[in-house]
């Protein structure tokens, strides 16, 4: 395992105010690596999805920092944290949030589009990707089409179609069966796993467990732990 | 944008309902307008046919057929007037004719300076000197020109027991809003047949020596107790008149505004269902790193998109319809003008605008937080 990747200083959210105010993350700090698959774990409600979408950019923190290549992400803009989780960032969400509407490969080129790549070479690109995840033949077809297991391989092409440093999947076998999900995190370990990406994992899905290289645990929006030794230390 | 216009285009249904809202608000507004176009040319038809640069008329008057005969001195004083390079009088009235086959068919009748000819009408058949012979009329061969069993040259009527015999067949750029035909005579002519007032010019039609000089006629007439108009303020008079005093103007303006609703509330609706059903995936392309910018700019070009097209099709829909009915009814009034279509453009793009602000409120609130929460 290799250099750090994100740190994570004495993160606290919290929503609400006065009295209504809850915590949902409280003074959390880590170090994610590149090489590695962190999965973060806890009970519902334990902050994990709030603590991974402040490590991704998505929700401001109302104290501490992240760093990614040290820099405090958090002190950026809004358009340059747009640009930061345009490119430093691939997410695949809980339901996949693909777009119905257009092909598979349409939505795996969607940030690269974004990313002003020009339509024809972006769907090329996508469609490579669709290679990678074992679906160059779905490529014209709409996701609805796809089985659970199919569209989250897509959702997974989609994130890793722009080259992000660090992944980041929320709950990726939620939605999926037993054998379905290992068979996707086995697939994310051995062909999206490098050493120059991090992958951070929230899931309470203890069957695929045994594909992370450390596990972090959350309460009450907390870290209580992390099993493992810290790869940086090795 | 490409990903707009597939997002948009390939949700078949709400962009087909998209598109019947907006094409048939601009279908109805365009249609209305131009019902009241065409009346409103129409209406200003003998000013336009007889084309004179100013003319003087009763102040009261508010429509051409509906003058107010002026007494013989006020053409005198017209003339005497600086500026003025020749007057002649117009006289313009209706009255009944007695066909062939005895049945009675009202008409317009124009009569025209018997020196001049002033306001003379192209001629498609017959000679214009012959409208100096005896009992002649010119017949306009318009829309109505059938009612009068589609005279030809030597074709006899009686007009108010007087013989009538057609000279001539001749065209005029806008045919009249009353649906009856048209007659030209002299001046004379038309006094002597048609039982009229005591004063019998209807208008004064004047040729200024330049344009320079028609404020100083204008300023002259009204210090006579009449006014002096050109041939835009005379036709806007008229206008005016139709829209703000006989109830025409307020109707349409409430078909137009009710299109508008109507156009608003399908296409606002379906926008708005549109945006909803996507919120979270425009959430999720906030998550993956669209800016908000970048996702106010496609939900415009959706609506801009929409707007446009539906506007095309409305436009060419009522173009379409109009000139099939033209082909049935030649009478059919309606009229498409600049004016009108872009009056329906502004009301559409009005309607992309609200319906577009509903679903870019709604984009911009999303955060893309939301997306991981649910």
């Amino acid at each position: 395992m290799g250099r750090l990747a994100v740190r994570a200083t004495a993160l606290v959210k919290w929503f609400g105010a006065g009295d209504a105010r809850t915590y949902a993350v409280r003074d959390a700090s880590f170090d994610a690596f590149f090489g590695e698959i962190l999965y973060i774990v806890g009970p519902s409600g334990s902050g994990k999805t709030t603590l991974l979408s402040m490590i991704s950019g998505i929700l401001r923190p109302d104290g501490g920092t992240v760093d990614v290549d040290g820099k405090n992400i958090w002190s950026l803009s809004a358009d340059d944290i747009a640009s930061f989780r345009l490119n430093t960032i691939g997410f695949v969400f809980q339901d996949y949030h693909l777009f119905p509407r257009l092909t598979t490969a349409e939505n795996v080129a969607i940030p690269l589009i974004l990313k002003k790549m020009e339509w024809s070479q972006a769907l090329a690109v996508a469609t490579r990707y669709l290679e990678i995840v074992g679906l160059k033949e779905r490529a014209q077809l709409p996701p609805v089409k796809l089985s659970g297991g199919e569209q989250q391989r897509v959702a997974i092409a989609r994130a890793i179609a722009s080259e992000p440093d660090i992944l980041v999947l929320d709950e990726p076998t939620a939605s999926l069966d037993g054998e379905t999900g290992r068979r996707i995190v086995e697939f994310i370990r051995h062909n999206i796993l490098n050493d120059h990406r991090c992958i951070i994992i929230v899931t309470h899905d203890n069957r695929i467990f045994e594909y992370a290289d450390r596990i972090m645990n959350m309460e009450d929006g907390r870290i209580i732990g992390i099993n493992r030794e810290d790869p940086h230390e090795n | 944008m490409k990903i707009g216009f597939k997002l948009l285009v390939n949700d078949r249904g709400k962009f087909a309902a998209l598109l019947v809202g907006i094409t048939f608000a601009a279908f109805l507004m365009v249609m209305m307008t131009s019902m009241f176009a065409g009346i409103l040319i129409r209406s200003s038809a003998t000013i336009l046919n007889v084309g004179a640069p100013v003319w003087v008329l009763d102040p009261a008057v508010n429509t051409p057929v509906s003058s107010i005969p002026m007494p013989d001195y006020v053409l005198d004083a017209v003339r005497s007037l600086p500026g003025v390079q020749y007057a002649v009088p117009l006289y313009s009235g209706g009255a009944q004719v007695k066909l062939r086959n005895g049945t009675y068919q009202a008409v317009s009748v124009i009569g025209l300076d018997d020196t001049s000819l002033y306001g003379r009408p192209e001629l498609v058949s017959g000679k214009i000197d012959d409208i100096f012979a005896e009992n002649a009329f010119i017949v306009v061969d318009d829309a109505e020109f059938v009612k009068l069993g589609n005279p030809t040259i030597g074709t006899r009527f009686e007009l108010n027991d007087h013989l009538g015999v057609v000279t001539g067949i001749a065209r005029v750029s806008t045919a009249g809003l009353f649906g009856v035909p048209t007659l030209y005579t002299t001046y004379t002519r038309a006094i002597t047949y048609i039982p009229s007032t005591r004063f019998t010019i209807s208008y004064i039609l004047v040729q200024p020596k330049n344009s320079g000089a028609i404020a100083r006629i204008k300023q002259q007439v009204a210090s006579l107790g009449y006014q002096a108009l050109t041939e835009n303020e005379f036709i806007d008079k008229v206008s005016t008149f139709y829209k703000y005093q006989t109830g025409m103007g307020i109707n349409v303006l409430l078909m137009t505004v009710i299109s508008f609703i109507v156009g608003l509330s399908i296409s606002g609706q379906t926008f708005y269902t549109f945006i909803l059903e996507n919120l979270e995936k425009f959430g999720a392309l906030k998550a993956i790193g669209a800016k908000g910018h970048e996702l106010v700019l496609m939900i415009l070009f959706q609506a801009t998109l929409t707007a446009m097209t539906g506007f095309g099709l409305g436009v060419g829909l009522a173009a379409l319809i109009i000139t099939l009915a033209r082909l049935r009814l030649p009478d059919y009034a309606a009229m498409i003008t600049y004016t009108n279509i872009g009056l329906a453009f502004v009301m559409v793009v009005l309607i992309a605008a609200i319906s577009s602000y509903i679903g870019v409120r709604k984009v911009i609130r999303i955060e893309p937080f939301d997306i991981f929460r649910s």
